[in-house]
């Protein structure tokens, strides 16, 4: 078992949602989920339109890995942050340029994007969101 | 639908077995079974199993197993549904029966974990969480549990002390069990103190990595009969799911998958959460065990932690749970733990657990999860 093999066509694939952190709105109750469904989970509606999560949220919850499975060991400890936007959406990502006793529920967060991972010396650099904290 | 027994049981005890492969372990718990049945000779073969394939590239599981206990013939398939693989078995195999398909069928539950250092097993285990989404940021489960720990605590006011009220007790039922990985006691301070995996989860909360395995022989009525003087009946199968993501979940806090197994078994049983006398709940984290507390409306929610920390839920209150030491300190080999949980309860109501014993219970619970929360089956049983 190593991370998550890379196919260009899986990276090319998400690259809406990975990137530019593309949700699913069900047009019939409002309801905004990601990652995105077809079908709305809450009211069943197929109708779904693609939207664009704002860049800043809210810090909900948050888990410090000490703990990390093969791969990403010298990105220990990982601050895996749960965060929430004003339209009810969420995205779980990891947050960064933060020490552990600084976060609290409700912190304001911005998305960057940043590097996730490296598939060994010469492979792939994975990059995605991480969230970090912004001054208020 | 026609009535279904479990009339044999066996397992092995839980533990790093170094010098037993997955078949030998199978094997061991499947015999015992069959043998516990009086040599019953099943027809089909259903095997919970979660890791096979992402830690020993072995798929076609059910063939191999069957061939290797000397069942050559018959029909055989793995059932899937990561931690929750073992009980979603039992359901199949019950529903095999109960259709008519077969008088008489083996389940069983084996997982082989401990050949690999951590981070190995840590990176397959976490193929129960979303791949595209959680597990490609490096998220581990228990960081996953440790997200709901968090908002559990904050949301409910739930301390720290009142949560490490769960292992300190699941490793004093789990000594007295022999079956049981974790055979020793702990403190409320050993919890507290223990290394952190992923803060707010410590190792003390966290269910151990185990090689076991268990089986179950189930037949039908007519059948049941000439294979036990003591067959126990389950009377309600229910099964749920929720998102593997966490991000989407309607309300964290509110395990949807285990209400919606409950609501179906209790409804199929003709019993409600106050005939329950015990139970062995899922708490591959201490988290996971006082929200599966909740959603089997067991504990009115937010209160389990309070209630728990309070003696409720312990030997000699209604329900008694986890007597065997639960996921915590019995162990917890993903893909058999849910068979475990039912050859635990049909032991308890013929008067046959080596552990801590229950008081003469007549209607039993067992649930299991996969992921976070996300596959649950619920399975209640009848003496």
């Amino acid at each position: 078992m190593k991370t998550m093999r890379i196919s260009p066509a899986r990276i090319w694939r998400e690259r809406g949602t990975r990137y530019r952190l593309e949700a699913s709105r069900c047009r019939k109750c409002g309801r905004v989920y990601y990652p995105p469904k077809t079908v709305c989970p809450a009211c069943g509606s197929r109708d779904m339109e693609r939207i664009r999560l704002p860049e800043r949220g809210r810090l909900l919850t948050w888990a410090v890995e000490y703990t990390v499975p093969e791969g990403f060991r010298r990105y220990a400890p990982i601050i895996l942050g749960l965060v929430e936007f004003d339209n009810g959406a969420r995205v779980l990502a990891p947050i960064a340029d933060a020490r552990p006793e600084e976060l609290r529920r409700g912190m304001v967060v911005e998305a960057v994007l940043r590097r996730v991972y490296e598939d060994g010396n010469e492979g792939v650099i994975v990059y995605g969101v991480k969230f970090v904290p912004v001054e208020e | 639908m026609r009535k279904v027994f479990v009339v044999g049981v066996g397992m092995t005890r839980i533990g790093r077995h170094f010098d037993k492969d997955l078949k030998s372990l199978f094997a061991e718990a499947a015999l015992r079974a069959i043998d516990d049945a009086r040599g019953a000779s099943p027809q089909a073969l259903v095997v919970g199993n979660m890791l096979s394939s992402s830690l020993y590239q072995q798929d076609n599981l059910g063939a191999l197993l069957a061939d290797y206990i000397g069942l050559r013939g018959v029909g055989a398939l793995k059932v899937e549904a990561a931690c929750g693989s073992g009980g979603f078995a039992v359901a199949m195999g019950y529903t095999l029966v109960a259709a008519g398909l077969y008088d008489v069928v083996l389940v069983g539950g084996v997982e082989k974990m401990s050949d690999y250092p951590t981070p190995t097993v840590s990176a397959a285990l976490a193929q129960a969480a979303d791949a595209e989404y959680e597990v490609v940021y490096g998220a581990s489960f228990p960081a996953l549990n440790a997200l709901a720990m968090r908002l559990y605590m904050e949301s409910y006011g739930a301390s720290r002390e009142e949560m490490a009220a769960w292992p300190v007790r699941m490793h004093e039922y789990a000594y007295q069990n022999p079956y049981a990985q974790l055979r020793f006691r702990i403190t409320l301070d050993d919890v507290l103190k223990a290394p952190v995996v992923a803060d707010p989860i410590t190792l003390l909360d966290s269910a151990p990595i185990g090689d076991g395995a268990a089986a179950l022989v189930l037949a039908s009525e007519d059948v049941a009969r000439k294979l036990s003087d003591a067959p126990v009946e389950i009377a309600g199968v229910g099964l749920g799911s929720d998102s593997v993501d966490v991000s989407t979940r309607f309300d964290i806090l509110d395990p949807l998958s285990v209400r919606k197994a409950a609501e179906q078994a209790y409804r199929r049983a003709g019993v409600e959460p106050k005939d329950i006398e015990i139970a062995e709940v899922h708490d591959a984290f201490t988290i996971t065990g006082l929200l599966s507390l909740e959603g089997l409306g067991l504990a009115p929610r937010g209160e389990a932690a309070k209630l728990v920390a309070e003696g409720a839920f312990a030997k000699g209150d209604r329900p008694e749970v986890n007597l065997s030491g639960g996921l915590k300190a019995r162990g917890h080999p993903v893909g058999a733990t849910g068979v475990y949980q039912v050859a635990e309860i049909a032991l308890q109501m013929r008067g046959e657990f080596p552990g801590v014993k229950a008081s003469s219970p007549e209607v039993g619970l067992a649930q299991t999860t996969g992921g976070v929360l996300a596959s649950t089956s619920v399975i209640i049983l009848r003496r």
